[in-house]
């Protein structure tokens, strides 16, 4: 495993967190995708042996929470909440524009390698509906003007990039 | 006694019967003590209870007590008023409490057998004609017990992958798997190799090993044998035979002193497989992959089907009276074995005796423990040449001694029963010097060399006791007819004792144990026919003093059992 | 946020002042970590009565009284006492613990810490959900700010009392919320939700350890519990209803939000406060307490009677806006999220919305929800595509009866209430839509929309 120094110092610190190492393998995926950008076989062998488990009780964690992911994405990972209250407010149309200004299709990757675009259950700001996450930061109150202003944001910053 | 045992039962009640089970019991024993089957799939009596395929549902209640008193409610007659539970609670996770009633066949149990039935059909291929498991498939036969006969299903089913190669032994249909995880547990909890596990979820969950990982351990294939399903399949067995024209016989696994309790399915006189049963003194409902390969022995290619007098064949007749002769002289020694039953090494040890022998001699075998139900000692019953007098002190795995006698010219004869002399350490110079009559099943180095080879019958062709390392006397019954002119080996024993002792013997089981049970305290009250199928613990106190060298296995602790004797 | 004048704001009281900040120092202004300090001059069983006295329940969903759960751990055990705060905030249309973890995560590490003496814990966790990634950051730079300053971690306020605390991180499942799923998920599992017997988190929790697990909203109200005293907490709203209620209203209203009320009706906050329907527009039904909850039609009365003999008929914006008012309308408060479905939302559709949800978040361990949930899915997604048959709605209901009841854990209950009561209040329109869908002329786009599963 090729990680970054500051990931094996944040891997080495959380599993210190638990009573039990194998409380850690979350914040351990959690750790090797931020910095990996996915989760391979072989991250999962690693962590299985940094935790002392199986690498099958590993596995069956990174595919139980769907956030862990064993493929790569696009630089930015965008996520529509399809959930009730978003979907009333419009939640479907924000993501078709999405797709459509990064020509590209949910769950896959833009042709220019910016986005990967989802949809995702319920982001819990139900009361400033539609939302989406990028990345880290949640967007609230969407329509398709605002998400065409997003994508434009975003391949400005790749341009500038 | 009598009052901890007492006051260790509870009384609950099945469908309106009262029944006194031990604290603990859970609520599907307990109805199968008063003869109410709750159907189940993940439930497995020897795993851990998980619950989740929701199959056993019963009603449950308890006697109410009133909230501001804590008083006992009544009924009008004077009985305990039973608080049913809103919804239905699992019975494989509802332990037997003082009162607790329960019922297994009321319209809201049916409806919710029903409902969990149909409910793992909508995902199931449903190709129960191309399945191995048909006929003995838990769902096929609850679904035509518990089902509704029709289906609302119109979606379209999952795809899931269809022939996965789990390990060498095992094949996975994961469209058959209703994911009630025994094998996961089996393998977590028993096999102590965590090999399986599930990934995705929801319906999407799917049996699986890591990639480039396997099921390989030496107990594989008790996932098959607990799999309710046709999700995982025997890679020996698969597509050979359909169950149901399979005879069973009650066998014992004699590769190790552990004693697998097992059973042997055959058909027209050719075995299929060999399947663990149960005993929870001795493997629970386990066995290793290795004994299943047992029956493989019987047509061997090696394998003895005719007796041989100067290499000649001959008639089994023939050969034992010939046997008999050359016995019958100056310097013989008797090799028996651990692999032997108690009733030949009873008989051999009355040749031994008859004959004056120069010495009595069984050959050990030592393998690694693996903690479970192999056992260093790979002979099925060093105990019984111990109790049979054969032998009096542990075997050796070298017949260094008897090398000894006849290069000291001591011994000219051996009679040399399931054993290789050679693979014991003799050298092919010694065995030159001896005149060798040999009782065996395969031929080997020691056959080769014989003046009388007599054929011999595998465990699956005769019926017999070996006695384990917990010195229990387990009885294994004949399988199938012996193969071609082989003879058994406790008729040939004991017409070879008859002759040599010129008095007649017993040769059958029920006649020869009466003359164990008479003649040797340790097995009074013994015989064949009585032993019953979990087998009988016997007086060990005799050989307190031998060091065996078994370790720990899942129901045996030396530890324990020299605690025990003290 | 302005606040609302009919809103009791306790909670939130400062979330939304101007200029008031997550950090430390300003949480000390307002008095924060006072009541912590003044709780190490108590007895732990004394804080746990006056808990238990304050008739606090649970604001994540069941509504269980606090003080019960927390009497309920076996504190002869030997073993560590756990506490862990359910900050896995997903139920649809609840957004509450965002506000206060985003605004005032003191007040949350600070009613932490009281409940954790109170109950002799040995280490405590926040476990957070993946989807609020700042919210965890917050979190994390507050309990180093709090341990700095010793009102958490080692020798609080000089206590000689330590507790730890750890913010973990879900990664996107909504069965991280049901308490023993949130167990094993914080054991490094699959979130699957435990067999109840044996495993009541409050014996057989954490690491087989007695457990508390408790939201993030309630282990506030601990804090003003010990603020203001039981008696002064119990005099907000009614009996058995104590204390205030952070609303989440979302859907067809003029003032979707999050509003801290106390005593009011579900009218008052519905047209109210959140101002009513959007013009032109006008309230279909309501789901009270999270999309898990059975929903409530307008227009329907709701009529029964009360625990002292008198009789009520109320309509939809009489129901006393607490857990008891709900209940006797015949659902339940739930997580306090409030979902409002105008005349434009085709019920049949949000079913199909939800049953997708929940078909992606059954953990599958048991079979009546992993199978139901997906079959589910299946006919109502069949529905708006398109090929609606006029018995799906017979058969949606008697899947979902089959599911209720009879699994491991309350998600069972949360996928099939939906079905059976939008079938029970709006099953002509079921029966007009599984019509009118399956004509090839009509124009599915809205209906697709909304149920937005692309299936």
């Amino acid at each position: 495993m090729n990680l970054k120094p500051e990931t094996l110092a944040e891997i080495e610190a959380s599993i210190l967190k638990y009573p039990e190492k194998r409380s850690a393998v979350m914040p351990l995926l959690h750790a090797i995708q931020k910095d990996v950008g996915f989760v391979s076989n072989e991250a999962a062998e690693w962590v299985a042996g940094k935790l002392d488990m199986e690498p099958i009780q590993v596995l069956s964690v990174i595919t139980f929470y769907p956030f862990f992911r064993q493929h790569k994405v696009g630089k930015r990972h965008i996520r529509v909440c399809r959930t009730l209250a978003c979907a009333m407010a419009g939640g479907s149309k924000v993501c078709d524009r999405m797709l459509k200004e990064f020509d590209t299709d949910l769950n896959g990757i833009s042709p220019d390698g910016e986005v990967t675009v989802e949809f995702a259950e319920c982001l819990a700001s139900c009361g400033s509906a539609p939302v989406m996450l990028v990345d880290e930061d949640l967007h609230e109150n969407l329509d398709e003007a605002k998400a065409s202003e997003i994508c434009n944001k975003i391949k400005a910053e790749a341009k500038n990039a | 006694m009598a009052e901890e045992k007492k006051d260790n039962l509870v009384t609950v009640n099945i469908d309106g019967q009262d029944v006194q089970v031990p604290k603990g019991t859970n609520m599907i024993e307990a109805a199968a003590m008063v003869g109410k089957e709750v159907p189940h799939y993940c439930y497995h009596p020897k795993l851990s209870v998980s619950g989740n395929c929701r199959m056993c549902l019963v009603e449950l209640g308890m006697p109410g007590r009133d909230r501001a008193t804590g008083e006992a409610m009544l009924n009008e007659d004077g009985s305990p008023k039973i608080m049913w539970m809103p919804g239905p609670a699992i019975g494989c996770g509802t332990n037997a409490a003082p009162g607790m009633h329960i019922k297994t066949d009321s319209e809201k149990v049916t409806q919710a057998r029903e409902g969990v039935t149909e409910f793992l059909l909508v995902n199931h291929p449903l190709d129960c004609p191309i399945c191995d498991q048909a006929g003995e498939c838990t769902l096929q036969e609850f679904s035509s017990a518990h089902g509704r006969g029709a289906g609302r299903f119109i979606e379209e089913k999952n795809v899931k992958p269809k022939r996965t190669k789990l390990g060498p032994r095992v094949m996975l249909d994961d469209e058959r798997c209703i994911l009630c995880s025994r094998c996961i547990r089996f393998s977590d909890e028993v096999a102590k190799d965590g090999v399986l596990g599930f990934t995705d979820r929801g319906s999407y969950s799917t049996l699986t090993c890591f990639p480039g990982k396997q099921l390989e351990n030496n107990y594989s294939l008790n996932t098959v044998d607990i799999c309710p399903v046709g999700a995982l399949t025997s890679t020996d067995f698969r597509f050979k035979m359909r169950v149901w024209f399979l005879k069973e016989v009650n066998s014992i696994d004699f590769e190790t002193s552990v004693g697998c309790n097992t059973s042997v399915h055959s058909r027209e006189g050719k075995i299929y497989r060999i399947k663990p049963r149960r005993n929870d003194g001795v493997n629970d409902t386990w066995m290793p992959d290795s004994g299943r390969e047992l029956y493989k022995l019987v047509e061997a290619e090696n394998r003895l089907t005719s007796c041989l007098v100067d290499g000649v064949a001959a008639t089994a007749q023939d050969a034992v009276v010939r046997a008999s002769e050359l016995l019958n002289g100056e310097g013989l020694a008797v090799v028996g074995s651990g692999q032997c039953t108690v009733e030949e090494q009873f008989v051999l040890k009355a040749i031994v005796d008859s004959a004056k022998t120069k010495g009595a001699y069984v050959v050990a075998r030592y393998g690694e423990d693996d903690g479970i139900l192999v056992s260093k000692d790979r002979n099925p019953n060093v105990r019984g040449a111990l109790m049979t007098g054969l032998i009096n002190t542990l075997p050796e795995e070298q017949l260094t001694a008897l090398g000894a006698q006849i290069d000291s010219g001591e011994v000219k004869t051996i009679l040399a029963v399931k054993e290789d002399l050679i693979a014991a350490g003799l050298t092919e110079a010694q065995l030159s010097k001896v005149t060798i009559v040999s009782l065996d099943t395969h031929s080997n180095a020691t056959t080769a060399k014989a003046k009388v080879v007599i054929a011999g019958l595998t465990n699956f062709e005769k019926s017999g006791t070996l006695i384990n390392q917990q010195f229990r006397i387990q009885k294994f019954n004949k399988a199938i007819p012996a193969a071609g002119s082989a003879i058994n080996d406790l008729l040939a024993l004991s017409t070879i004792q008859a002759n040599i002792s010129g008095a007649e013997y017993p040769s059958t089981l029920g006649s020869l144990w009466n003359l164990i049970s008479e003649s040797n305290s340790t097995f009074e009250g013994v015989s064949f026919n009585s032993l019953c199928d979990q087998g009988k613990e016997l007086d060990s106190s005799a050989f307190d003093g031998l060091a065996f060298k078994e370790g720990k296995s899942l129901l045996f602790d030396p530890k324990q059992e020299a605690v025990a004797a003290e | 946020m302005a606040i609302h004048p009919k809103e009791h704001r306790v909670v939130l009281k400062y979330a939304d002042e101007p200029g008031y900040t997550p950090d430390i120092d300003c949480y000390m202004s307002k008095g924060g970590y006072e009541t912590l300090k003044t709780a190490f001059t108590k007895k732990p069983e004394d804080i746990r009565d006056e808990v238990k006295k304050s008739q606090l329940r649970g604001r994540g969903g069941a509504g269980f009284p606090a003080g019960v759960k927390w009497s309920l751990v076996d504190r002869k055990s030997g073993k560590p006492i756990y506490l862990v705060c359910n900050a896995d905030e997903s139920e649809p249309g609840t957004f509450k613990d965002r506000q206060i973890m985003h605004k005032d995560p003191h007040q949350l590490i600070e009613g932490m810490m009281i409940s954790a003496f109170a109950n002799d814990v040995a280490q405590a966790f926040i476990y957070i959900r993946e989807e609020m990634p700042k919210a965890a950051k917050i979190l994390d730079q507050a309990i180093l700010e709090a341990k700095e300053k010793g009102f958490c971690g080692d020798n609080i306020c000089g206590s000689g009392y330590s507790c730890d605390l750890v913010v973990h991180r879900g990664a996107a499942a909504y069965i991280c919320g049901e308490e023993t799923g949130l167990i094993e998920s914080l054991e490094g599992k699959r979130a699957n939700p435990r067999i109840k017997p044996p495993y009541f988190p409050a014996v057989l929790g954490l690491y087989q350890c007695p457990t508390i697990v408790n939201n993030v909203e309630t282990l506030c109200d601990v804090k003003h519990i010990m603020e203001m005293g039981a008696d002064a907490f119990g005099k907000i709203g009614r009996p058995n209803n104590t204390g205030t209620r952070i609303w989440c209203v979302s859907g067809g209203v003029q003032r979707p939000g999050y509003y801290e009320v106390a005593g009011i009706t579900l009218g008052e906050l519905v047209y109210d406060i959140c101002g009513g329907p959007l013009p032109g527009r006008t309230i279909k039904a309501i789901i009270p307490g999270g999309s898990s909850m059975k929903i409530l039609r307008n227009g329907e009365r709701f009529k029964g009677k009360n625990p002292d003999g008198s009789e009520y008929d109320w309509g939809v914006e009489d129901i006393p806006l607490d857990y008891d008012g709900i209940a006797a309308a015949g659902s339940m408060s739930g997580s306090g999220g409030m979902m409002v479905l105008d005349d434009t939302i085709s019920i049949p559709a949000a079913l199909a919305n939800l049953m997708s949800f929940y078909s992606h978040e059954s953990c599958g361990q048991c079979t009546p929800c992993r199978e139901g949930s997906l079959w589910l899915k299946k006919i109502t997604t069949r529905m708006v595509h398109g090929e609606a048959r006029p018995d799906d709605v017979d058969l949606l209901k008697s899947v979902a009866d089959q599911i209720a009841g009879r699994t491991i854990c309350a998600f069972g209950f949360a996928v099939a209430w939906p079905v059976q009561s939008y079938i029970a209040k709006f099953e002509e329109e079921f029966r007009e839509f599984a019509e009118q869908q399956s004509n090839p002329d009509t124009d599915r786009s809205s209906v697709k929309e909304l149920a937005c599963n692309h299936g």
